[in-house]
């Protein structure tokens, strides 16, 4: 009876209907046809296709150039959602504005841009270079650190590319939802703290950053996923070496070009549940960052 | 009385004295804000503004008659024209969705609500190639529409008759480039109305039923005329996108010159043909797009503030 009365407005059913009948036939009947064609391989044959040494190498590029990704997000978003909240200066708005390039601009176009700006006619073609001999040098110096090799010696056309991307990808899901977090927070508490004798970096570290900890993990697991996921930008700067740099998705569309629909399908299988365990998380991480905020 | 007033106006200037100087200990060091401030602008300008700005040097770069040539060539004029029609079609019928999902979400109480939130956010987790296979798996010639075509005994003979006659085909054709689209922008309009209207709630509506509006009255006297400036940005979000996107319709289109060539596919054409000026060219419009749409955007928040303070 109760819920009755809550429901004065009209059109519940209409809207309801319509809402659980459109999400059916675009979104839920489609993706569950990945699973229905995933099921129809055998069980061997599925673990055959997705631990393939290939597959296999393009997990790890991607889940690795993802979370580090995501971890320069975390640490430069963090600093650029704290200066454009607390600091001003000129052109602040305009800065503000643009955060919101990425989600905004086609990931194609990002992709050449990237490239553009990295390669070596490109305006900062100097960090190329810069990368390159650097690299070098501290391998010919240090030769335990021979390790880091594995993270490629240019950066346009090899694994530092896909990382740039990344970042470009992600950026703006760190800062925003960092934003009103860090308005929200009350001057008041590092007022207390600083009459009570804290440096002001005593301060930030021990007040605003647990305040900010919350809001900046999901910023992170949001970005995280966006880029597991990311394919237009990549595939113009990463040079797609088989085994090297070629991500996921990639991998994905070339077995739908050899018309190989039942590998593409294996290895979407296994992207999905990924993607669907990071989309729990993340939502998760909203409901503790919502509930750690009201506390 | 005479004189305690400046007593209590002497306690008055010290805590006012302490209260500033509290202030000032509370907020940045110089230094601090200067490096946090560089560190901030030299990220930003390294991984926003540098790309956009390389972007039309590139385009720009044999000059504005070469730059012009590259946009009106036919391929490209093609490729613009399909993704424009592809806007048309996906951003009416994702307003509509997000229209009805956002009003069952903030109007009623029902068990099953934050499933439903959910579900709707589920495109923007999937993987936009992903997004395009899925479409392949169920209209494509090997998938569930394939098999149902050259099944000999078909659920509906009348509808199997009518695809063969009519040679409907979905995938590698326009259809599936638009199914895409719509797949990932799909929580667009949705995701940017349900906390509007959740932040407004009912009364007003309730109020409007109290003196006797019926649904449709309620919906575009009441409703319609508070989340309008959220609308709008939400649909222009949702064209920048539809617009723009590359790895769903990639997979969908077959790339087919001239067909089934959206803008960004082209891009990748000509990109890869080592055409960079019109690669470029291409890009830069899809640039001023997101351009003008950053600008709504702000706009918009300009407006909503204005209207909160008001």
């Amino acid at each position: 009876m109760a819920k009755n009365k809550l429901r004065v407005l009209p059109g519940f059913g209409l809207s309801l209907g319509y809402t659980v009948f459109y999400l059916s036939l675009i979104v839920l009947i489609p993706l569950l046809a990945v699973f229905l064609k995933a099921a129809t391989l055998s069980w061997h044959d599925f673990w055959h296709i997705v631990t393939d040494p290939r597959v296999v190498a393009s997990y790890k590029i991607t889940v690795g150039a993802a979370l580090s990704a995501a971890a320069a997000n975390a640490i430069f978003g963090l600093i650029v959602a704290w200066v454009l909240v607390r600091y001003s200066f000129p052109g602040r708005k305009i800065i503000d504005g643009l955060i919101d390039l990425p989600f905004a601009l086609p990931t194609a176009v990002a992709g050449i841009a990237l490239t553009a700006v990295y390669s070596k006619k490109g305006a900062l073609s100097g960090v190329d270079h810069l990368w390159t001999t650097s690299l070098v040098y501290l391998e010919s110096k240090f030769s335990f650190l021979h390790v880091i090799s594995v993270i490629g010696r240019k950066i346009t056309y090899d694994r530092p590319g896909i990382f740039i991307a990344l970042i470009f990808i992600g950026l703006p899901f760190v800062v925003r939802t960092l934003q009103p977090i860090i308005r929200e927070c009350e001057p008041e508490l590092e007022e207390i703290a600083a009459t009570l004798g804290a440096s002001r970096l005593q301060t930030l570290r021990r007040v605003v950053l647990p305040e900010l900890l919350p809001a900046l993990i999901t910023g992170f697991a949001l970005a995280f996923a966006r880029a597991l996921g990311e394919y237009g930008s990549v595939i113009f700067i990463a040079g797609n070496k088989p085994m090297y740099s070629e991500i996921t998705s990639l991998l994905i569309v070339t077995k739908l070009e050899q018309y190989d629909y039942q590998g593409a399908t294996a290895i979407a299988a296994v992207m999905l549940v990924i993607s669907f365990i990071l989309l729990l998380i993340i939502n998760l991480l909203q409901k503790w960052s919502q509930r750690y905020r009201k506390s | 009385m005479e004189s305690a007033l400046p007593e209590i106006m002497k306690h008055y200037f010290k805590i006012a004295d302490i209260r500033a100087k509290t202030r000032q200990q509370a907020s940045d060091p110089v230094w601090l804000r200067v490096l946090l401030t560089g560190i901030g602008l030299l990220f930003l300008t390294c991984f926003l503004i540098l790309p956009i700005y390389s972007l039309f040097e590139e385009a720009l770069r044999k000059g504005v008659a070469t730059y012009y040539q590259a946009l009106v060539d036919p391929d490209a004029l093609s490729a613009i024209k399909l993704t424009l029609l592809t806007a048309l079609i996906v951003v009416p019928c994702n307003f509509i969705f997000g229209l009805s999902a956002a009003w069952v979400l903030t109007k009623y109480e029902f068990r099953g609500k934050s499933i439903l939130i959910t579900l709707i956010d589920l495109p923007f987790a999937v993987s936009p190639v992903i997004a395009g296979l899925i479409y392949v798996l169920v209209f494509g010639m090997q998938g569930w529409l394939g098999v149902y075509i050259a099944s000999s005994h078909p659920l509906f003979p009348a509808i199997q008759s009518w695809i063969i006659a009519h040679d409907i085909q979905i995938i590698f054709a326009k259809p599936g480039i638009i199914l895409a689209t719509i797949f990932v922008t799909f929580p667009m309009v949705a995701r940017e109305l349900i906390p509007l209207m959740q932040m407004q709630g009912t009364d007003q509506e309730h109020a409007a039923v109290m003196l006797g509006a019926n649904g449709w009255q309620i919906f575009w006297r009441v409703t319609l005329p508070n989340i309008k400036w959220g609308l709008i940005y939400s649909l222009v979000l949702c064209n920048a996108r539809a617009m723009g996107e590359f790895g769903a319709v990639s997979v969908v289109s077959g790339h087919i010159r001239g067909e089934t060539n959206t803008a960004p596919l082209h891009i990748e054409i000509l990109y890869n043909e080592y055409n960079f000026v019109g690669a470029f060219a291409v890009a830069s419009l899809l640039a001023l797009l997101a351009i003008v749409t950053l600008i709504i955007k702000s706009l918009v928040e300009w407006r909503l503030e204005h209207k909160k303070t008001l």
